[in-house]
C-alpha cells in the first residue's frame, strides 16, 4: 500500500493513465490553435477539440453543438446564472436555488442579488433532498430561472432532476442543473431531462483540473449573455483560445466513464458499503444523506464527541475530507450538514470519504481499522464522551459561550 | 493546515489527560467552551495544603491546537500556587505553540479553563468555611439546566 491513501476523489480525481496519453501529443506534436484556419496544425488542433465535444455530448446524451468549453464547473455555473438571468431579465427578477448548493452557485446568486435580482434559498429535508411541493410553491410567475445540483459534492445525494425539470418547463423558467460531481456516476440523459442548462467539470471524472464544459439546450434553444469577450470562440458564449490538451483530455475522461461506468461503479459501491460497514461498528457513528438516492462513491459519517478536524490529524494516513471548516476563522460547521438539521456537534465530527477507481479493498480495510483506534483514542480524550458515557444529556448543558 | 512541531507533539504525546474524581474537595475543575463551536475543554486541578497545583488533568473536544494547548497548560500550572497559575496568559501559550491567528481561539480557552478550575476549587473552600456542605460536583461551565 502506498501512503497516505487518497480517499477525497470528491475533492479531485486523479487523472487516469489513458487520459495522459490522449493529451501529451496535444503538447508534444499538435500545436496548433483551434482557431487557425489558414493550416494544417489548425485544423488538426480544431479536429481533436471536436472529437472530445462529440465524446462529453454523448456521456450526457446531448448534441456536441450544445457543448460549451470553459475553465471548469465554477465557471460553467457562473456563465449558465449569470448569463441567463441577464439575458431574461426583462421576464422577471426572481431565481430559485437550494441552500446546500456548492459555493459556486449560492456566490454567483448572492452576485445576482447585488444586481437587482431575487433568489429564494430553499430548505432540503433531513436526508438531504429537495421537497419537491416546496420548490413548486417557491416558483413565482416572475420565477426566470432554476438551479439544483444534481449530487451533492457534501454528502452525494441526487436530486430528481427530471421532476424539477418538468415543474420548470411547464412554466417556461430555464433549468441549469450543477452536474459536477454527477458526471460518470449517474446516468445523464439530455435527451430526456427538461434541463436548460448543465455544468460539467473534467477534474471530478479522471479529466485533467482546468476545463469544463457547459450544455446550453438548443431545442428549445436557450440564451445567455457572454460573461468572456474577445474573439467570439465558442460561438461567442466564451472567448479565449482553447486549451486543446485540456479539452482532449476531458473528451477521454468521458468517453471512458461511458465505457466502463457500469461496471466501475458497481466495484465502488462495494467498498464504499465495506467502508460504511465497517466504520458503523464503531457507537455513536451517523451516516449523512440518504443512503439509498446517493451516488456509489461518497460516504459521509459523523464520529459523535470527536471532534472533526482532530480526527483528519489522527488518520493522517488516509486523505479525507472535514465536513467542518474549523481552519477558517468563522469557526462555522459545514453548513450542507446545518441544512440536514444536524446539530452543531454530529457537523463538527463529519468526515467525508468519497473512493474511486484505483481504490483498493486493502485500502478500505486498513481505514476501517485505523478509524477504530483513532476515534476510540480520540474519544478517551473527550469530555463530551466521558458526559456521555456517565449519561448526561448534552443538550440539557448550559455551555458557556465563546 | 499545517501545525507547528509543537503541536502535533502534544497531539501525539498528549501529558495528563484523564480525569479526577470532581466532588474530591481537594479538586477544582473547569469545563469551557461549547459543542457548537467545535471545542469543549475540561481541565482538573489537585490542590496540596499549601495551596500549590500539585497534578493536573485535562480532556478536550475540539481540533489538534486546542488539544495541544490543554495538554501545555497542565504541564504549566504543576507546581504552581493558584495566584501564580492565574497569571498564565494565552499570549504566552500562542507563543509556546506557535499557533496562527486562527487557532487564538483555542489559547484563550485554555487560559480560561485554568481560571474556571481555579474559582471552582476557590468556591469549594469558601464553602467548606462557611457552612459544611459539600459544594456542588457539577464543573463550572456546564450546570445542568433547569
Amino acid at each position: 500500500m502506498r501512503f497516505p491513501i487518497y480517499l477525497d476523489y470528491s475533492a479531485t480525481t486523479p487523472v487516469d493513465p489513458r487520459v495522459v496519453d490522449a493529451m501529451l501529443p496535444y503538447l508534444r506534436e499538435k500545436i496548433g490553435n483551434a482557431a487557425s484556419r489558414s493550416h494544417a496544425f489548425g485544423w488538426e488542433a480544431e479536429s481533436g477539440v471536436e472529437k472530445a465535444r462529440e465524446q462529453v455530448a454523448a456521456l450526457v446524451g446531448a448534441d456536441p453543438r450544445e457543448i460549451i468549453w470553459t475553465s471548469g464547473a465554477t465557471e460553467s455555473i457562473n456563465l449558465a446564472l449569470k448569463g441567463a438571468a441577464q439575458f431574461y431579465r426583462d421576464k422577471g427578477p426572481h431565481l430559485v436555488t437550494v441552500r446546500t448548493e456548492h459555493k459556486a452557485t449560492l456566490d454567483t446568486m448572492r452576485e445576482l442579488e447585488r444586481s437587482g435580482f431575487e433568489v429564494s434559498y430553499l430548505e432540503v429535508q433531513p436526508d438531504g433532498l429537495l421537497d419537491l411541493r416546496q420548490f413548486e410553491a417557491a416558483l413565482r410567475p416572475d420565477t426566470i430561472l432554476a438551479s439544483v445540483m444534481m449530487v451533492n459534492n457534501e454528502i452525494g445525494v441526487i436530486q430528481d432532476i427530471a421532476a424539477i425539470g418538468e415543474l420548470c418547463r411547464g412554466r417556461g423558467i430555464i433549468f441549469h442543473v450543477d452536474a459536477a460531481q454527477a458526471s460518470g456516476k449517474v446516468p445523464i440523459n439530455l435527451e430526456a431531462l427538461k434541463v436548460d442548462l448543465m455544468s460539467f467539470s473534467a477534474h471530478k471524472t479522471y479529466g485533467p483540473k482546468g476545463v469544463g464544459a457547459l450544455y446550453v439546450r438548443r431545442k428549445p434553444r436557450v440564451r445567455l449573455e457572454a460573461q468572456i469577450h474577445g474573439g467570439g470562440h465558442e460561438r461567442g458564449l466564451r472567448s479565449g483560445t482553447l486549451p486543446t490538451h485540456q479539452i482532449v483530455g476531458m473528451g477521454e475522461a468521458f468517453r471512458i466513464a461511458k465505457e466502463e461506468m457500469s461496471p466501475d461503479n458497481e466495484r465502488i459501491r462495494a467498498l464504499r458499503d465495506r467502508l460504511w460497514s465497517g466504520l458503523s461498528e464503531i457507537p455513536e457513528v451517523y451516516l449523512n444523506g440518504d443512503l439509498e438516492r446517493r451516488v456509489p462513491h461518497n460516504l459521509n459519517v459523523s464520529f459523535n464527541f470527536v471532534e472533526g478536524e482532530s480526527l483528519i490529524m489522527a488518520i493522517k494516513e488516509v486523505a479525507v475530507s472535514s465536513g467542518s471548516a474549523c481552519t477558517s476563522a468563522s469557526l462555522e460547521p459545514s453548513y450542507v450538514l446545518r441544512a440536514l438539521g444536524r446539530s452543531d456537534e454530529l457537523a463538527h465530527s463529519s468526515i467525508r470519504f468519497t473512493v474511486g477507481r484505483f481504490t483498493t479493498r486493502e485500502e478500505v480495510e486498513y481505514t476501517i481499522d485505523l478509524l477504530r483506534r483513532k476515534v476510540t483514542r480520540l474519544r478517551d480524550m473527550s469530555p463530551l464522551w466521558e458526559m456521555h458515557s456517565e449519561g448526561v444529556d448534552l443538550n440539557s448543558v448550559q455551555w458557556s459561550a465563546h | 493546515m499545517s501545525y507547528s512541531e509543537k503541536v502535533v507533539d502534544h497531539y501525539e504525546n498528549p501529558r495528563n489527560v484523564g480525569s479526577f474524581d470532581r466532588s474530591d474537595a481537594s479538586v477544582g475543575t473547569g469545563m469551557v467552551g461549547a459543542p457548537a463551536c467545535g471545542d469543549v475543554m475540561k481541565l482538573q486541578i489537585r490542590v496540596n495544603r499549601d495551596g500549590i497545583i500539585e497534578d493536573a488533568r485535562f480532556k478536550t473536544y475540539g481540533c489538534g491546537s486546542a488539544i495541544a494547548s490543554s495538554s501545555l497548560v497542565t504541564e504549566w500550572v504543576k507546581g504552581k500556587t493558584l495566584d501564580q497559575a492565574m497569571q498564565i496568559r494565552n499570549t504566552q501559550i500562542v507563543e509556546e505553540l506557535a499557533l496562527p491567528p486562527v487557532k487564538i481561539h483555542c489559547s484563550i480557552l485554555a487560559e480560561d479553563a485554568i481560571k474556571a478550575a481555579i474559582a471552582d476549587y476557590r468556591g469549594k473552600r469558601e464553602g467548606e468555611s462557611h457552612a459544611n456542605v459539600a459544594p456542588p460536583s457539577i464543573p463550572h461551565a456546564a450546570k445542568a439546566a433547569a
